[in-house]
């Protein structure tokens, strides 16, 4: 390796790599471009993304030297590119100057940053201060749905979908992206199985328009128009949560909310698993663990919620536009368990202001912000497989000490987990919670500096929020609210929380020590 | 009949031994002193080479052999060897595996490796272990027709409430058949009148459950066994916790080697496995061995069996069951308070010997002390048995022969003496070893 630049990473590759991955993108703001024609609205905004993704791409591509993707080479690809798609999908924003990113000044770029950083790794936090169609136009807020799409299943998966250069390191590029212990490969080729994820995604994607959009169509739900149906799955199945609507799901009728939540199970279960189902193996689904323990959570904090709601104990303010709550079952039922599956799918979809409900509720809402959906989901935070490993590894170790002799493997089903991935577990869990009580420290105290009024609850909602690429939180930056209120830097820091989320944190973490770059 | 026997270890020389009296034996193996040792001690044709090299399997000639049967320690080597033989002509197959993978695939298209037959030695121990545990008093359990058929030798205990009751007292159920009563060296034919006494071995035939049923007429105070502990992860040992698992057991399992205690733990979610010294006396105070139902040592050589179902019992447990290698020291066993010694080459030999008879038996079972068999046939046109009823057919075949079960198209049929054979029956008999010969030929 003596021939490469610094001598032990070929950064060149990497770099090369995430040219072609932005050249490749170039084809995405087409769509908002076409929309932009039909409701004439200014294109230029989608043309000039799409014109510094070709620039750039194929500017860093020249740096591609004869250097193989090695294994470093992965990890510094997958950091990279969710770097610099993010920045690049600025572009929109600034050029349109969309909502209050205003001019070209330094609070404006991280207003869009911060946009396209929530969009791409589907946190759905954002810091448009009024979201409309009228004041935005259609074709950017489809551009913000559009950018969750892309990072949902990932775009580097997509990348080893289609460049078939990418057969040798797609693995690992894909073991750092996707979310969970490790990636499963369902075919013996990596492409098969990146094409495979992929297509089921963008399967259950038009699945969850054309539901949408029959719901809507038949009179049920009149706001639910096409453009809507759309721009709701793209943001559905990447467990993103922009919505084109203000008020979010709570803009629709009870029967769109009752039919996002499926798709949002689906969205937040390991898409392996579907892939089992179509071989004509539906027990792989049915009888994993993790996806029995996810729809356990779901169904705990669910029924927990609703309760609080029917005895109308979970509210604290009549809450506006929503038909009275306490008393009404099929109401109760459908606002608690849209916003835990909302919360733990970290999709952060909305069907009422949960503002408005006690902070009883609203703290056991926050535990379910831990929860995570499953590995090789599209869900963020902490995932359900890593609390079972956690909680099975617990229990042996009370059963090792009567019977310290005990061999007792942690299992999955009827598969032992290896010790090293149940250390990692750990190790990954308690560098979460540590980067979130100190990011809540952090934050806290900058709000403090810029006289930002913020609760505790609110200040760890906020942190578990980025990062955990959830979305909405408590009090200010309540579902129906918006980050805007922070400091420029509080939102850099939010942005970093959001990439390094997505990444599951030692991804990035791993670039960032000496030792990455040396020997 | 001409048999080459590839391995002269413990199970290739025993074999041999038993075969050498009415065959023609040949015997091979990569091992000079063995080959030496054995052309004094037996009256085989020994051949020194390579069992898988076609060379020496030419050499023992093969090709004009009726069987070969190879049974080195190797499981491989074993398999390949009667591959290469089957090159060489169609002598019939025996392998001895000890791991249950090959047997797996053999089973799935029988003939493959060019094995006509499988023996999985570790694996029919292992069934042997877990029949005997299940049934208190049992002293032997075979299985036959599939499952549907089970013979089972009982100790009559002393003070058991069956002592001192005649057959016709103690047989009240309705599948089962007394077919031999063993007391000392001497085999009785049961009659209705019969008396059973304390320290007989009963050789019963009849359903599983039937079985469990005399079983606990027996011994009345023993509940079925529900702990169980296994000493040694061996291949014996794993399969007898997989085995148990399978019927619904929670046993435990010690084992001393780190990394197969992990491999174990793995693949038995079940079992509680235990990384320690199954003699550590510590250990075994701490998990309570003690309070065990059955303890089953499965360790690897003889004298840690012994020492392991020793201190167990010493502690209290219930019963001990322990594998015996060396086939000589399982009356040994049995004698120092060891309530069970298995002999994996015992099982072995069951399943080899019923090629070697004239006509071949579907299953063969040896009791104690070679006194006796219980042999499973499917019924020919020729039997004299077939369409007649067993009362008539009963006076043309000798007394110390007993009907113990019949299976038809998959059924139990009790035998009784109206009872007419069809052809396609599968008869479970018991025998004494003298009129073998006879009654293969009748039945």
């Amino acid at each position: 390796m003596s021939r490469v630049a610094n001598g032990y990473v070929d950064y060149r590759v990497s770099v090369a790599f995430v040219g072609t991955v932005l050249k490749f993108l170039a084809v995405a703001p087409l769509f908002p471009l076409v929309l932009a024609f039909y409701y004439g609205e200014s294109p230029v905004p989608f043309i000039a993304t799409s014109a510094v993704m070709v620039a750039l791409g194929f500017g860093l591509e020249q740096l591609r030297g004869d250097g193989d993707l090695g294994n470093r080479e992965a990890f510094l690809l997958v950091s990279l590119s969710w770097l610099v798609v993010p920045l690049v999908g600025t572009v929109p924003y600034l050029v349109a100057g969309t909502g209050t990113v205003g001019a070209l000044t330094v609070a404006g770029f991280v207003n869009a940053l911060f946009e396209s950083m929530s969009g791409f790794t589907t946190t759905g936090a954002t810091v448009l201060g009024t979201i409309s169609v009228d004041t935005h136009g259609h074709a950017m807020l489809m551009w913000r749905q559009l950018s969750q799409w892309l990072g949902g299943m990932g775009i580097l998966v997509l990348m080893v979908a289609i460049l078939p250069e990418l057969s040798v390191g797609g693995a690992q590029v894909m073991n750092q992206e996707a979310p969970g212990l490790s990636i499963e490969k369902l075919t013996p080729r990596i492409q098969e199985t990146a094409r495979a994820l992929w297509g089921i995604y963008a399967a259950f994607t038009v699945a969850a328009a054309a539901v949408y959009f029959v719901i809507g169509a038949v009179g049920i739900a009149p706001e639910m128009d096409l453009y809507n149906a759309v721009a709701h799955a793209l943001t559905t199945m990447p467990t993103g949560g922009f919505s084109p609507q203000g008020r979010s799901i709570e803009a629709f009728a009870p029967a769109i909310q009752w039919a996002v939540m499926p798709f949002m199970v689906v969205a937040g279960t390991n898409f392996a698993l579907f892939w089992y189902v179509l071989d004509g193996q539906p027990g792989r689904l049915t009888k994993n663990t993790e996806f029995r323990a996810y729809l356990l959570a779901i169904a705990g904090f669910g029924v927990v919620l609703s309760a609080l709601l029917l005895a109308g104990l979970g509210i604290a303010t009549a809450p506006e536009n929503v038909a009275t709550i306490p008393g009404n079952l099929e109401n109760s039922l459908r606002q608690g368990l849209f916003q835990v599956i909302a919360i733990v799918t970290t999709t952060g979809y909305a069907s009422m202001d949960f503002n408005t409900w006690h902070p009883a509720a609203q703290t056991v809402l926050l535990f379910a912000f831990f929860l995570g959906g499953s590995a090789g989901s599209a869900a963020g935070s902490i995932k359900v497989v890593r609390w079972v490993v956690v909680s099975k590894s617990m229990s042996r170790s009370l059963f090792t000490s009567i019977h310290p002799e005990a061999v007792e493997p942690v299992r999955m089903g009827r598969e032992a987990v290896d010790e090293s991935t149940i250390r990692d577990v750990f190790v990954f869990v308690m560098i979460f919670l540590t980067l979130f009580a100190v990011s809540t420290v952090l934050l806290y105290l900058d709000s403090l500096r810029t006289g930002l009024e913020l609760t505790p609850l609110e200040a760890m909602s906020v942190a578990i929020a980025t990062l955990g690429n959830i979305g909405p939180g408590f009090g200010i930056v309540g579902p129906m609210n918006n980050f805007l209120p922070f400091s420029p830097a509080a939102k850099l820091y939010m942005v970093f929380l959001m990439w390094i989320g997505r990444l599951e944190i030692l991804s990035v973490l791993v670039i960032l020590t000496p030792s990455f770059w040396r020997r | 009949m001409r048999v080459v026997i590839v391995g002269a270890g413990e199970v290739g020389s025993t074999i041999a031994e038993s075969l050498a009296g009415s065959h023609d034996v040949v015997v091979v193996d990569v091992d000079t002193e063995r080959v030496e040792s054995l052309t004094y001690s037996l009256d085989v044709l020994p051949v020194e080479g390579d069992g898988t090299d076609v060379d020496t399997l030419a050499e023992a000639d093969v090709g004009d052999a009726d069987m070969l049967i190879a049974s080195t320690d190797d499981d491989e080597t074993n398999i390949v060897t009667c591959g290469a033989a089957k090159v060489l002509g169609d002598a019939f197959t025996i392998a001895r595996t000890k791991s249950p993978k090959y047997l797996k695939a053999w089973e799935r298209a029988q003939g493959a490796f060019g094995v006509d037959f499988m023996v999985c030695t570790d694996l029919l121990t292992a069934e042997a272990i877990v029949g005997l545990a299940g049934l208190p008093t049992a002293q032997d359990v075979d299985t036959f027709a599939d499952g549907l058929v089970q013979m089972t030798e009982f100790e009559i205990p002393a003070e058991s409430p069956v002592a001192g009751q005649t057959v016709a007292e103690a047989d009240r159920f309705d599948s089962l058949t007394f077919v031999g009563i063993i007391r000392g060296d001497e085999v009785i034919v049961p009659q209705g009148t019969t008396e059973l006494r304390g320290g007989d071995d009963v050789v019963a035939i009849g359903s599983p459950e039937s079985m469990r049923l005399f079983s606990s007429s027996i011994a009345p105070e023993e509940q079925g066994p529900e702990d169980v502990v296994i000493v040694g992860g061996g291949e014996i040992g794993f399969q007898t916790a997989r085995l148990l698992e399978e019927r619904g057991f929670t046993p435990r399992l010690v084992e001393q080697d780190e990394d197969r205690a992990r491999w174990l733990a793995e693949h038995l979610p079940n079992t509680t496995v235990l990384n320690s010294d199954a003699t550590d006396q510590d250990l075994l105070e701490r998990e309570n061995v003690g309070l065990a139902d059955v303890v089953v040592a499965a360790l690897e050589n003889d004298q840690q069996n012994l020492l392991g179902t020793l201190l167990a019992k010493r502690m209290g447990a219930d019963r001990a069951i322990a594998v015996v290698d060396t086939g000589n020291f399982t009356e040994l066993f049995e004698a120092v308070g060891i309530d069970v010694a298995v002999s994996p080459r015992k099982v072995t030999a069951e399943e080899i010997t019923r090629f070697t008879r004239a006509r071949r038996a579907e299953n063969v079972a040896i009791i104690e002390g070679d006194q006796a068999e219980v042999l499973e046939f499917e019924v020919d046109a020729d039997s004299i048995l077939v369409d007649r009823p067993i009362r008539e057919s009963a006076v043309d075949f000798p007394e110390s022969v007993v009907i113990g079960a019949i299976t038809r198209d998959g059924e139990f049929v009790t035998p009784r003496g109206d009872t007419v054979v069809r052809e396609g029956d599968h008869v479970v008999v018991f025998t004494e070893t003298d009129v073998l010969e006879t009654v293969t030929e009748q039945l």
